[in-house]
């Protein structure tokens, strides 16, 4: 799916330029390149700037931003959202991360494609508001109670900030799945060279819409979806469900259906969402892995290592969760 | 419609009855209903008993979901039904905003005084001095008056009606989803079982008896004294005004920004 005409018109003004941008900045841009037409949010430093962004630029292009009263009405609006058409997304940090893992739960459970950007800062609690930090990786993989799987990519670099936020919007479509970028203050908050691209370029993954009469809660493993006002009645609900969305909350298999399968569109696309920059050498037997912003200054002292004679891998996540541990071990000596 | 999950005696099924009237008078296609509810026995009023979509939500929270609906699809009747609990307890700050955006929600807040399907635990709307399971030596705080409440945070349509005044309250809820701005009627309700057994009440009719004998309308209430009025239920419509509402200043904002493609390329990013 290519982008909207509205949306290639507007973006055309930015096409192959080079400039000079903070990370949060490209991420509100990567949103608009992602075809991104909703954001609720909550002001948070190091993230606020996403939402002032698009504040500015959505309704340019006939798109909606808005703040919430908190982080927890922002993440509930974008689901609101998103069944009634939006590719919708929210901006926060940690703090505000926290409030919304209870919704980021309804998502799951209601395979609710959304996109939610963390750009992390150090904690716990208030923590240092201003200084980045990264401590919120395991919070995105299990900060919502229940048996789950999340998808979460790590950008290290400006320009991966406007990339991996396409990558988001298209991978919650993909699998029906909330998708975390999970950037830090460090890269949020930096500024540097950015090539944009050409917005006819660019593929978008569509939502795939049932077909009269489909299953939207079951019957395949990425079932199909429907917008509210499609006269599809669909019932949307964060109890346990059957394949036709009523809730059945007694019946064990019903429960365990569900929840494997959920488990499996994740589980069984984890080799393409492992997405990793590698850099190996013969016969080392030290490796230095990172992500995000501590990436580049991790590269930095592996080459210099190297010119020291030493043998060391580098390898950078990009995509952190699902976890690259068949990769790990497949390329581990 | 299937049948009803509630308990013998609740009022949730006159509400349900009521509103399904008051959609039925209005000659509303339910393909435009999109009904969104939270965590509660009222939210079990539109869920899933109507041909209609439903977002059953978490707890607290149907209003800040019914807002990203709204804005999405502002063509649709987006109907909230739910509990004290859910939308004056743990939701109040969601209530609080979207009237004060007056965003054009309908918002039916079931008043049964008591946090029921858990069990009979204190609400923000148990009147002072009532035994619960969480104050068992009586409530230390003083009941919420949400219906003022939603007046003074801006709402264009607030009413308060019981389950007694079920014609009253069918006009009312006509007003209300026809009402462009954010509309509210809290519906006070009786629970025969969770609350009935704090206050020694176990059927509907005891109930019954007490709000016709207890109402008092809005206008005569507004010359009388707070002694005067207490225990007494307020009735009527608080307020019917028109202002601004959220979606359409929404909408309003896009047509005036809107880039026409034939417009002069500009550099506005910020470094």
């Amino acid at each position: 799916m290519k982008l909207s005409k509205v949306y290639r018109d507007y973006l055309h003004r930015f096409s192959n330029k080079t400039l000079f941008m903070q990370g949060d900045i490209a991420c509100a841009y990567g949103a608009l390149y992602g075809g991104c037409n909703f954001l609720a949010g909550y002001p948070i430093t190091p993230a606020s700037e996403i939402g002032e962004q698009l504040a500015l630029e959505l309704p340019k292009i006939g798109g909606y931003a808005i703040q919430m009263e908190d982080e927890i009405a922002s993440i509930a609006a974008v689901i609101g959202a998103v069944w009634s058409g939006a590719r919708a997304m929210t901006a926060t940090s940690g703090p505000g991360f926290s409030l919304m893992q209870e919704n980021i739960g309804y998502a799951i459970m209601t395979e609710t494609p959304c996109v939610i950007v963390n750009v992390q800062r150090s904690g716990p609690s208030t923590g240092q508001a201003t200084k980045p930090a990264q401590g919120d990786v395991m919070q995105a993989r299990w900060g919502t109670h229940g048996d789950h799987e999340i998808i979460a990519l790590s950008p290290s670099s400006v320009q991966e900030c406007l990339q991996l936020t396409i990558e988001c919007f298209n991978l919650a479509e993909t699998y029906r799945h909330p998708v975390i970028l999970l950037m830090d203050g460090e890269v949020g908050h930096m500024r540097e060279k950015i090539v944009m691209p050409d917005p006819d370029k660019i593929e978008l993954t569509g939502r795939r819409l049932a077909k009269p009469g489909e299953l939207m809660f079951g019957g395949q493993l990425i079932p199909p979806m429907t917008e509210f006002g499609a006269g599809s009645f669909v019932h949307v609900t964060g109890s346990t469900h059957k394949d036709n969305g009523m809730r059945d909350v007694e019946t064990q298999k019903v429960h365990d259906k569900l929840i494997r399968r959920m488990y499996e569109k994740i589980d069984k696309n984890r080799d393409k969402l492992i997405r990793v920059e590698k850099d190996y050498m013969e016969e080392a037997k030290v490796a230095v892995v990172s992500y995000g912003a501590t990436a580049r200054p991790a590269k930095g002292a592996v080459i210099q290592a190297r010119k020291e004679g030493k043998r060391i891998d580098f390898l950078r996540l990009i995509g952190i969760w699902p976890f690259l541990c068949r990769v790990w071990r497949r390329n581990s000596s | 419609m299937a049948s009803g999950p509630f308990c013998a005696g609740c009022g949730g099924g006159t509400v349900l009855n009521v509103f399904t009237h008051a959609i039925d008078e209005l000659g509303i296609d339910p393909k435009d209903i999109v009904s969104v509810t939270g965590i509660g026995c009222s939210a079990w009023i539109p869920s899933p008993y109507y041909k209609a979509d439903t977002l059953h939500t978490t707890h607290g929270r149907p209003i800040a979901f019914a807002t990203g609906v709204k804005i999405m699809k502002p063509n649709m009747k987006v109907i909230v039904i739910a509990g004290d609990g859910d939308i004056a307890g743990i939701g109040g700050n969601h209530l609080i905003h979207a009237a004060r955006r007056n965003i054009d929600l309908t918002v039916f807040l079931i008043n049964n005084s008591i946090y029921a399907m858990t069990g009979g635990q204190v609400a923000p709307t148990t009147p002072y001095g009532v035994r619960a399971t969480t104050t068992p030596y009586g409530n230390l705080e003083p009941d919420f008056d949400v219906a003022r409440l939603v007046v003074s945070a801006g709402a264009s349509y607030v009413a308060r009606w019981t389950t007694y005044q079920v014609f009253n309250l069918l006009k009312s809820m006509k007003e209300a989803i026809t009402k462009k701005g954010f509309s509210f009627i809290e519906i006070v309700s009786q629970c025969p079982v969770s609350y009935g057994k704090m206050i020694g009440k176990h059927r509907a009719s005891d109930f019954l008896k007490t709000y016709k004998e207890s109402s008092i309308p809005f206008s005569r209430a507004e010359k009388m004294s707070e002694k005067e009025l207490k225990g007494k239920i307020v009735i009527g419509k608080f307020v019917d005004r028109d202002r601004p509402e959220f979606t359409e200043s929404l909408r309003r904002l896009n047509k005036e920004r809107i880039i026409k493609p034939t417009a002069e390329a500009t550099e506005d990013t910020r470094g």
